[in-house]
């Protein structure tokens, strides 16, 4: 009982829509092509860029003289010596010109004596970093660019398209995907003839992350199994001041930084202490202190028996007025009240949570994966934030990557005539959507991926051991035994809409490899530097001051890149 | 004895009838009802069919349903620990279970 795929051709496939595929979208729609925007979720509703309450980094030097090489040395320095120099320069060279655009297009960036004015985030040598208040800065920016592609009829736009693989042309080069329409249960082609993946990154593989439930990994699992590598899977950032307690409804868990940037705080202790300085940083009432650092200084407060009650920090407003919390935050304040949160009278509790995925897929400066026809852009992108990410290049990235991939696909579509899905190609993954099943399985996806999540948090977190990301291997390799290789359909009929766990099922056969390949290579770098930290191997070493490769070779996860004398160990 | 939440919940896909199951779940004081309808298909019933993303930013707008017959976001309405009824919003095409199709037309595939 097949059912007849629903075909789609286009000339560029844009999968993902966060800023980064939004900004393709228009982009390659500018230069000339027909565009397919799919996403697994509602349009621009799901991933990173809605819940980006934070700020973005350009050097606009409107407020103070800046120019991109002082913003690309900050992100050099904070990638702790492994950014690709290429990305991170086009990143901070064409952050101006995305921000203004999307000023133009009236985004509404804070602005003060008539022009955008900006904050100064930790790890920038001074203010670049533009926002929307009152915290609106990633749903501003993705209404922005949904409003610019509801006028472009160009531009067609699908939700609910779960993409399972991507299928490759004759020459091996990709030539469009096979998904399912999750609304219907109908599987569906698309032929195109350039790609592009903004997927955005990983976080959904952890316990507690910020961002939404619906980024597992996806892009980074299509380009392995179409061939692609990845680079420096091993290097996730956890944002250290996630909100832990008390219970918050309404608000993202990574709300504080704004209100560090505005108002410093305090970072204490369980016993109320100041402690960040124990850990070489001293933060005297301002907000300088890096992400790695502070995470780490939190985690050993925490192993030392000072956390707070729920296991992580205190952070305090107590000495700021109301007048000064309602002045900088307006109706924020009143969701907190909501909450019972008084920031005048008691601190709220802190912890790292997964926040952003260095690694991904390797493109070059005009977001052109290994594959020819396969493009990529935004965090699923590897390499341009090297070990750690400077704070704010997360949606600079989206959209400056965005812009480019999406100018590259068109440019790359006009030289191809047409492209048709070759049926021997797309066979294995036509039978997947297509497989009706086994009726008399049962298998509790949402328990699967919660235990996943416990296994990445507890094995895989920002400080590792051998031991640890053995056992986490070892508590992977079981649940793909129990995924096992068919799709099972729970919902009854192959038409039935919204399987839900048929699409978990096709969300952990994405997030299981490519836990894989972040635990893999963290297994492998024997040495700390930036977000990945082995308690193990606490040196960072020059000899790893390289990039560590991901690809798939039948079946097995193969690394390369380490160095000869690491590989001794 | 520790406090439950009762979830009635509506059932069913596009032009089936329409089945009532009701669920106990744990009931801790601050939680949304949300966090009731995860635990219940982490630990219950996994066919439930809700759509959710952001979880408890109120910012992918994607939770929406009725709660004792009024709209709400399921990550910012409170659980109680009470028997709350939950159901599909009844203005929008039924998908399955507590999904509807709340995209603007333009936004679908078709």
């Amino acid at each position: 009982m097949t059912q007849e795929p629903l075909a789609i051709e286009t000339d560029v496939l844009v999968i993902g829509s966060g800023a980064a595929g939004m900004y393709a979208a228009i982009e390659a729609s500018r230069g000339g092509a027909r565009v397919f925007l799919a996403d697994r979720s509602l349009i621009g509703r799901g991933g990173a860029t809605v819940m980006a309450q934070m700020t973005v980094a350009a050097a606009l030097g409107e407020e103070v003289p800046d120019a991109p090489r002082h913003h690309y040395d900050d992100t050099i320095a904070a990638g702790r010596g492994l950014c690709d120099e290429g990305l991170a320069q086009l990143l901070c060279e064409e952050a101006p010109a995305c921000i203004r655009e999307l000023d133009a297009w009236g985004v509404g960036w804070a602005r003060k004596d008539n022009h955008i004015t900006a904050t100064t985030a930790p790890g920038h040598d001074r203010a670049r970093c533009v926002y929307v208040d009152f915290i609106n800065t990633g749903p501003a920016v993705s209404k922005t660019l949904r409003t610019v592609m509801a006028r472009n009829k160009d531009i067609r736009k699908a939700g609910d398209i779960c993409i399972i693989d991507l299928v490759a042309g004759s020459g091996g080069e990709i030539a469009g995907a096979v998904g399912w329409h999750v609304g219907s249960g109908a599987p569906v082609t698309i032929a195109a003839k350039a790609t592009v993946l903004a997927t955005g990154g990983l976080t959904r593989l952890y316990r507690r992350n910020s961002a939404s439930l619906n980024m597992g990994g996806d892009g980074y699992a299509l380009a392995l199994r179409a061939g692609a590598s990845l680079i420096d899977m091993e290097f996730v950032q956890f944002f250290p001041i996630g909100h832990l307690a008390p219970r918050l409804v309404g608000m993202d868990p990574i709300m504080w930084d704004p209100f560090r940037y505005k108002l410093g705080g305090r970072l204490l202790n369980g016993r109320m202490e100041e402690f960040t300085s124990r850990y070489g940083s001293d933060e005297d009432g301002k907000y300088v202190l890096p992400r790695d650092l502070a995470t780490y200084a939190i985690f050993k407060e925490v192993e030392a028996g000072r956390g707070s009650p729920h296991g992580g920090a205190y952070l305090s407003f107590e000495h700021c007025s109301a007048a000064s919390l309602r002045a900088a935050f307006g109706p924020v304040i009143d969701r907190l009240a909501a909450n019972a949160i008084d920031l005048t009278r008691m601190p709220v509790e802190v912890a790292p949570i997964a926040h952003y995925h260095m690694g991904g897929v390797i493109a070059d400066p005009q977001m052109q994966t290994e594959l020819p026809g396969l493009f990529a852009a935004g965090e699923v992108v590897g390499g341009a934030n090297g070990a750690n990410r400077l704070s704010g290049n997360a949606i600079t990235e989206a959209l400056v990557f965005g812009r480019r991939a999406g100018r590259s696909a068109a440019a790359h579509a006009k030289t191809i005539a047409r492209k048709e899905l070759r049926a021997a190609n797309a066979s294995a993954a036509l039978a997947l959507v297509g497989d009706g099943g086994d009726a008399g399985r049962d298998l509790n996806t949402a328990s699967m991926i919660a235990r996943l999540q416990a296994i990445m948090a507890d094995e895989v977190g920002p400080f590792r051991t051998a031991a640890k990301l053995n056992r986490a291997l070892a508590g992977i390799a079981a649940l793909a035994d129990e995924l096992s290789d068919r799709p099972p359909r729970f919902a009854g009929a192959l038409d039935a809409g919204f399987d839900l766990q048929r699409l978990e099922w096709f969300d952990l056969r994405n997030m299981l490899i490519v836990a894989r390949a972040v635990t893999q290579s963290a297994l492998a770098r024997t040495e700390s530097r930036g977000a990945h930290q082995r308690e193990d191997f606490s040196q960072m070493l020059p000899a790893w001051r390289r990039h560590q490769r991901v690809r798939l070779a039948g079946g097995a996860l193969q690394l390369s890149g380490a160095p000869a004398e690491a590989l001794v160990s | 004895m520790s406090a439950v939440a009762t979830l009635k919940i509506r059932r069913g896909g596009h032009g089936e009838p329409a089945r009532w199951q009701t669920f106990e779940v744990p009931f801790e004081p601050g939680q949304s009802v949300l966090d009731g309808l995860r635990w219940l298909r982490i630990n219950k019933d996994p066919t439930l069919a809700m759509r959710f993303s952001c979880i408890n930013a109120n910012a992918c707008k994607e939770c929406m349903i009725q709660l004792d017959g009024e709209t709400v976001y399921a990550c910012t309405a409170r659980l109680e620990p009470r028997e709350m009824t939950l159901t599909p919003l009844p203005n929008k095409t039924l998908i399955r279970d507590l999904v509807t199709e709340i995209a603007p037309p333009s936004e679908r595939f078709k």
